[in-house]
């Protein structure tokens, strides 16, 4: 594990009007490690990928990068970091090809014109440098492709850019079990190979399987962030659903991260 | 022939030799998937032109017919080659027949009321395209009214407009030598073969150059037969053509001479070229696809979405614009019914049954050629055989039924079949 984190956020606020999705949330990734994103449904794990990402401006709160203040205020500023999002909802055009949807909106050009061999030999050298060999043709419509094909291409299509750090939001959501340990092993992968990432998901099996740490949002608070060695399945639940287990989480705050009794007083204070 | 692992480690991959026969399986398994492309206007040509030169031989089948077809056909082609770009992104341009009506309205003031040179005139007209264009563009883009709305609006208000700007009633002729030769007279033999040849060589030279990039690279190429093929194909085509519009289609020789390819041609060419080229080899016709297939995607990639979809639009009217040139060239005149009655339905029918989808993302600058071609000569065969307006209309309509129910049913075959 490496000294600096990759990405730190530090006190993240982010409401839309009156209502306050983010409060205070703390989070460190690190390169070469799986972090898991984990909480319930509408506890604001997207909306944090997104605010990272610059899709929304965060109002409160700082993004270190490198171990230096950066502002992310537009997707381009994010891509430019090397910050690429793989979204809960695949971002790719079925009516174009894999390498088409790799390139989709930074094509190579000479000239004014396509640059189609490069783009083509790139989009091969990243795919086997990932070891996916499911893919017959670089050439076939993604429409053609089976939803671990498509969630393959999507990711690869994000690590494409020497990116750095790689967010994926529900990446196996809607794939079988062969299909999940494809895309899972992939994710590891990326890890293993020096990126950082940050996986969102629902299935605890998943992230006891790839992940290094495990940070549970509960209502919009980060709760905890742990070794996932250090933590078992029924805690992260617990985490999950009540935000708190034993030691951890909001009301008896270990020091783990410094949003402790106050965020206990505004949850018994009656969010929601 | 999904998941088996054909490329090995590395960027050249080991691929299978391309073979002409596989090449022709791979298609017809494309087109079993449900991505027939322009399948049905070829066959549907070769079918209407088989039952109309059975039925009308004399007429049908001569060279004076053949260079009518182009003709009757070059306006219609001309504003379906523009909408394609508006059908691309799942859009609709109800009011491209009567844009172009306005625009050869302007065209005629210009050069016949205010008595300005032809190219004052033509400048003018495309502009009025372009302003037409980027008013509906940024009603249905900026203020988010839905494009079918927007341009029925646009169908009714610019009927509107040609009358008041023709003076109801009346016509404006237009007797400018240049803008009445646009659709009335024709290229010398020799220079039409030049043209041809031309078109052949280059075409030729794009095709080999870039299977010899890929082959240099170890990218999968298609077999160097089929691009042979392609080429051959090409040049038999307008081998053919350019013969056939060379031949002597005077009545009487003696009083004037009539042969050589009609200057429109070599026009639509042109513009088929310069619209392939952009739709096929620049990132803003790349741009084009993806906001038709997925818009959202095209947004998160950082694709201006609302430039594409206004841009759409300039294109479409200002295609109308040049379809209104050639219409009002064609008549030597502009009246209140030019761009009207069937123009804007013949013009969509052209598109869809050329094979560009109603539903966005799929087709070519080239079908509208194709689909217009068919157009052409249901309404130049039907007319021979004497049938009324109102036949030829049902016919027409019917047809666009039909080359719409493909497009519809192919897309849910290539949904079940996962192929596209
Ligand atoms: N654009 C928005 N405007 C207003 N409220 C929003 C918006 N986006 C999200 N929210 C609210 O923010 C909360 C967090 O949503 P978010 O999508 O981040 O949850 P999530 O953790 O990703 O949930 P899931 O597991 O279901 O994907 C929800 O209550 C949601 O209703
Ligand atoms: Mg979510």
């Amino acid at each position: 594990m490496s000294a600096t984190p990759l990405l730190e956020l530090r006190g993240i606020d982010k409401s839309f009007g009156p209502v306050q999705v983010l409060r205070d949330v703390a989070l460190t990734v690190h390169p070469g490690e799986v972090t898991a994103l984990v909480g319930d449904n509408g506890a604001g794990k997207s909306t944090l990928v997104k605010c990272i990402s610059g899709i929304y401006p965060t109002d409160a709160g700082e993004v270190l990068f490198n171990g230096e203040q950066v502002h992310i205020g537009s997707p381009r500023d994010a891509a430019a970091l090397g910050i690429e999002v793989v979204y809960q909802d695949l971002a790719l055009c079925d009516n174009l090809d894999i390498v088409q949807n790799m390139f989709l909106g930074r094509e190579k050009h000479s000239g004014i014109v396509l640059d189609e061999p490069t783009m083509e030999q790139l989009a091969a050298e990243t795919l086997a440098g990932l070891s996916i060999r499911t893919v017959t043709s670089l050439r076939q419509h993604v429409s053609s492709l089976s939803g671990g094909q498509r969630q393959t291409v999507a990711i690869a299509k994000a690590v494409l850019w020497n990116s750095k750090l790689v967010i994926l939001d529900e990446p196996t959501a809607a794939l079988g079990v062969a299909q999940t340990a494809q895309v899972l092993e992939l994710v590891r992968r990326l890890a293993d190979n020096g990126l950082a990432v940050v996986l969102i998901s629902h299935n605890m099996n998943d992230v006891f399987a790839v992940s290094d740490r495990i940070a549970a949002l509960y209502l919009g608070q980060m709760v905890a962030q742990v070794k996932t060695t250090d933590i078992t399945h029924a805690q992260v639940v617990e985490l999950i659903t009540a935000g708190r287990s034993g030691g951890l989480g909001l009301a008896t705050d270990p020091g783990g991260n410094g949003d402790g009794p106050q965020a206990a007083d505004s949850i018994s204070g009656g969010v929601r | 022939m999904t998941t088996t692992a054909v490329r090995k480690d590395g960027p050249a991959a080991v691929t299978p030799p391309p073979t002409v026969g596989r090449h022709a399986r791979n298609y017809i398994s494309r087109v079993r998937g449900g991505d027939v492309g322009a399948l049905p206007a070829v066959l549907g040509l070769i079918v209407l032109c088989t039952v109309f030169a059975v039925m009308r031989p004399s007429s049908f089948l001569s060279a004076g017919n053949f260079a009518n077809l182009f003709t009757q056909g070059a306006a219609v082609t001309l504003i379906a080659m523009g909408l394609v770009f508006v059908l691309l992104l799942g859009e609709i341009d109800l009011s491209a027949g009567f844009a172009s009506g306005v625009c050869a309205a302007v065209l005629a003031n210009v050069v016949t009321v205010l008595g300005y040179p032809w190219w004052v005139a033509v400048l003018a007209a495309i502009a009025t395209g372009l302003v037409i264009g980027t008013t509906l563009g940024m009603l249905v883009a900026k203020v988010g009214i839905p494009s079918f709305v927007v341009t029925l609006a646009g169908f009714l208000a610019f009927q509107g407009i040609v009358l008041l700007l023709v003076k109801e009633g009346t016509n404006i002729s237009v007797r400018d030598n240049v803008l009445v030769a646009i659709a009335n007279r024709n290229l010398s033999p020799a220079l039409g073969w030049a043209f041809a040849i031309l078109a052949v060589a280059g075409y030729a030279a794009v095709q080999l150059l870039r299977h010899r990039n890929r082959v240099a690279r170890g990218l999968i190429t298609d077999p160097i037969a089929v691009v042979a093929l392609r080429i051959a194909g090409l040049a038999v085509i307008l081998g053919t053509a350019v013969y056939v519009l060379n031949l002597e289609r005077s009545r009487n020789v003696l009083i004037s001479s009539l042969k050589g390819v009609p200057i429109v041609v070599p026009i639509i060419a042109v513009l088929l070229v310069v619209w392939t080229f952009v739709l096929q080899r620049t990132s803003y016709g790349r741009h084009i696809y993806a906001v038709g297939g997925n818009r959202e995607a095209a947004r998160r990639a950082g694709i201006g979405v609302d430039r594409i979809r206004i841009s759409v639009f300039m294109i479409c009217s200002s295609m109308a614009a040049v379809g209104g040139i050639v219409a009002a060239s064609r008549a030597n005149s502009v009246d209140p019914n030019t761009g009207g009655s069937n123009v804007l339905l013949y013009a969509v029918g052209a598109a869809v049954i050329g094979g560009t989808s109603l539903f966005g993302g799929k087709g070519r600058v080239l079908d509208a050629i194709l689909g217009g071609a068919v157009v052409a000569v249901i309404e130049n065969g039907m007319g021979l055989m004497g049938y009324s307006a109102g036949v030829k209309y049902v016919v027409t309509g019917v047809v666009l039924l039909l080359a719409a129910s493909v497009d519809a049913l192919s897309r849910r075959r290539a949904a079940a079949t996962g192929t596209r």
